[in-house]
């Protein structure tokens, strides 16, 4: 869409070549086209409002730089207060120093607040706390068989009680409970319902005097639309928050439901979940989501991910490899696991510039990897290391011992050699990519 | 209470956002430029979407640069002719010969599918029909408890496999098992799903092949369901759901809270999928079929 948008803007600039300055007409042409995909975006309509309005006030008569386009400069300008509006940094959930910190979970049906909360504590619980879940709803069917699957999956110890009906007694027993057995984090699930719901609201309320949290995370859906200002202000008018989650963004939504999140309600949005797995919890950036809204990509993110990956040491010597052609099947097969450890590969291709329009429809199965790694993990060392040793009966054992065809072999091996045909023509360009391994071309 | 009371009371918040910005616009008298931006900010907020929108602004605009518009009842009535000609007439869930008649439910994740699926046993087996669900959402923790539920509440029976089996089997299975029993109706409930993972959209294209092996022509009714307070996303959705096993109906769940639902106008006219029910409410009647002249009516009418 950064794209598109960009290629929208160069079109209405291109008759403003030469000038130094944006004025106010071409500004205003500008902003049109942006507005249109903030609206398409899912940002509130008043909220984009008052975002174009600021944008403006910024942009008139501001010298377009040298290395930009007029049509850039404006979307240049637009990204930063994006960020600015989001929030310049990410923030934490803040630990009581009295334990347990009580954090609860609060939002609409279906927005994702169990998962959520048990991702939360299994991320609690690899940092080295002691947290535990408390399954509070007792509305919809089920949502406590639920949260106590999800708690043995990632460790955690989960409250429920089968007997009592009452939300805020349960809480208050779950925090005598934390106490006695050192649970130095506790939080509480809480059942989903609409904003409007007088009941429910009141009862949230009720649980949160009597728990006395130290956070209250609103759940909200990437995918929420117009109505995330009025979600957002209930909440935050009847109960009162103090950071926002937001689910769901492996999906293919903009997201702009953070900006009118952030800018109703003016609280942080702490997390965002990637995935319907556990451990599918990453921290808020506003910077990246900014590029998302705008569809620029998330270069930040893959990036961070690759560092995470590859040990620095590590990208030198597979450098060294590559350039020397030495590049074995085990040197693939470490490649291979290095970007799925990065996590989900539609994700990560995602986060390439320009990439993700382009990849819409090119997924990439997983499931090639782990066939490809099954392949290679079938042969002996000798075998990988010098492919070309492979006849016709040692094909068929390794497809044999990989559940594969002989075909699938041969095609490994057919793009093994034409990878290396190409790091051959990258010979000598060296320093290209340091630290980010190199994707295969399949 | 009749059907259109039913559903004005179920659209009361829908409305009261809806028509309370409309009647001041028409505080100040005539139909210029800031009374039709006022209309657009309406349909904006309303989810419509920009594409939709500016359509139907630009009619307004050519109705009322014409003159034929004087008065709040005059643009009222533009509007509702301009949103039914998108919506069309209407198209309810209706199950028509075949037995086993197969509903195969999808949807992404939250958006109250095992809730819509509850619902519509209950109301077929109040009818008098027999259902059977099958429980291929394997994935999600306690899907299979929280539709086992529904069973029991609904007087259904339900076939169900280990969690973390194959979603495939359970739909198969039960499809057999309506055969053999001579069961009417068989709901299959499967994981909630991003439209944009390509293995879990190849699994459910599984499942429908499966189906069709048991039984040629099934399923005779593809539901998705859709989440009103969901923005434009919803036609990714929509479209990505169909490219995969081609959806044949619209469940558009919690119309009930404050969000307006106008992306079904998006759905309808770019892909011309109707919305079959409607979501207005926790009761087990608050299920409804979808109805466009009501819906507007409600929408549009005190």
């Amino acid at each position: 869409m950064f794209d598109a948008l960009s290629e929208r803007l160069e079109g209405i600039f291109s008759k403003l070549k030469g000038r130094g300055y944006l004025k106010e007409e071409d500004v205003d042409l500008a902003l049109r086209e942006i507005r249109l995909a903030l609206l398409e975006a899912d940002i509130n309509f008043k909220v984009v409002r008052e975002f174009i309005a600021r944008v403006k006030e910024k942009a008139v008569g501001k010298e377009v730089l040298d290395s930009l386009t007029p049509g850039q400069q404006v979307v240049k300008i637009v990204h930063s207060e994006l960020i600015e509006l989001l929030g310049s940094k990410n923030e934490k959930i803040r630990l009581s120093p009295n334990p347990p910190t009580i954090i609860m979970m609060v939002g609409l049906h279906g927005s994702g607040k169990t998962t959520t909360a048990a991702k939360l504590a299994r991320l609690f619980k690899k940092q080295g706390r002691r947290p535990m879940l408390v399954a509070a709803d007792l509305q919809r069917p089920a949502a406590v068989d639920q949260l106590i699957t999800l708690g043995a999956q990632a460790g955690v110890p989960v409250f429920s009680s089968r007997e009592t009906r009452d939300p805020v007694e349960l809480s208050r027993a779950s925090l005598q409970k934390a106490r006695l057995e050192a649970q130095d984090i506790v939080i509480l699930d809480t059942a989903g319902r609409f904003h409007i719901d007088e009941k429910l609201m009141t009862e949230l309320g009720r649980v949160k005097e009597a728990v006395e949290p130290d956070e209250v995370l609103l759940v909200a859906d990437a995918m929420t639309g117009q109505d995330a200002v009025n979600i957002a202000r209930s909440f935050n008018d009847r109960i009162g928050i103090d950071g926002v989650v937001l689910t769901k963004m492996d999906g293919d939504a903009r997201g702009g439901a953070a900006l009118s999140l952030k800018a109703v309600t003016g609280k942080p949005i702490k997390f965002i979940g990637v995935g319907e797995k556990i451990e599918m919890l990453e921290p808020f950036h506003p910077d990246r989501i900014a590029s998302r809204i705008l569809g620029m990509g998330d270069v930040l993110s893959l990036i961070e991910k690759a560092r995470e990956a590859v040990d620095l040491k590590e990208a030198e010597a597979l450098q060294r490899k590559m350039t020397e052609e030495s590049f074995t099947l085990e040197d693939l097969k470490d490649q291979l696991a290095k970007i799925r450890s990065m996590g989900p590969l539609e994700n990560i291709l995602s986060m390439i510039p320009g990439l993700g329009r382009q990849l819409k429809n090119v997924q990439v199965d997983e499931r090639e990897f782990i066939k490809i790694e099954a392949i290679i993990n079938s042969m002996t060392p000798g075998e990988r290391r010098e492919p070309q040793i492979l006849n016709g009966s040692r094909k068929k054992r390794v497809a044999a011992g990989s559940g594969t065809r002989v075909s699938d072999v041969n095609r490994l091996l057919k793009q093994h050699r034409e990878m290396k045909r190409m790091l051959k023509m990258f010979k000598g360009k060296k320093g290209r990519l340091a630290g980010l391994p190199r994707f295969m071309p399949f | 209470m009749g059907l259109f009371d039913r559903l004005k009371e179920g659209l009361q918040k829908t409305r009261r956002g809806f028509i309370g910005p409309i009647e001041q616009v028409f505080r100040g008298g005539g139909v210029d430029e800031a009374v039709i931006e006022r209309f657009e900010e309406i349909l904006i907020t309303s989810d419509v979407g920009t594409a939709a929108t500016v359509e139907i602004i630009d009619h307004l605009r050519a109705e009322a640069e014409s003159g034929r518009l004087r008065d709040y009842n005059d643009v009222k009535e533009f509007l509702r002719r301009e949103m039914l000609a998108i919506l069309g007439l209407p198209q309810p869930f209706v199950l028509y010969q075949e037995r086993p008649f197969v509903v195969l439910c999808v949807g992404v994740n939250g958006v109250g599918k095992t809730t819509t699926i509850g619902k519509i046993a209950k109301r077929l087996t109040s009818e008098g029909h027999s259902v059977i669900m099958a429980a291929s959402d394997t994935f999600r923790a306690a899907a299979i408890e929280q539709l086992q539920i529904w069973a029991e509440r609904s007087g259904a029976q339900i076939v169900k496999h280990q969690s973390g089996s194959d979603p495939a089997a359970v739909a198969y299975d039960a499809v057999e098992a309506a055969k053999a029993r001579g069961v009417d109706v068989v709901m299959v409930d499967t994981a909630g799903r991003l439209h944009t993972k390509t293995p879990l959209m190849e699994e459910l294209k599984k499942v429908k092949r499966v189906i069709q092996k048991s039984m040629p022509g099934a399923p005779h009714e593809t539901l998705l369901t859709v989440d009103a307070t969901t923005g434009q996303n919803a036609l990714r959705q929509a479209r990505m759901f169909d490219e995969a096993i081609g959806v044949t109906g619209i469940a558009l769940t919690k119309l009930d809270g404050t969000a307006r639902g106008g992306i079904i106008f998006a759905i309808k006219k770019e892909l011309n999928i109707p919305v079959r029910l409607i979501g207005v409410g926790e009761g087990d009647e608050d299920l409804r079929d979808f109805v466009p002249e009501e819906f507007v009516r409600a929408l549009l009418e005190g």
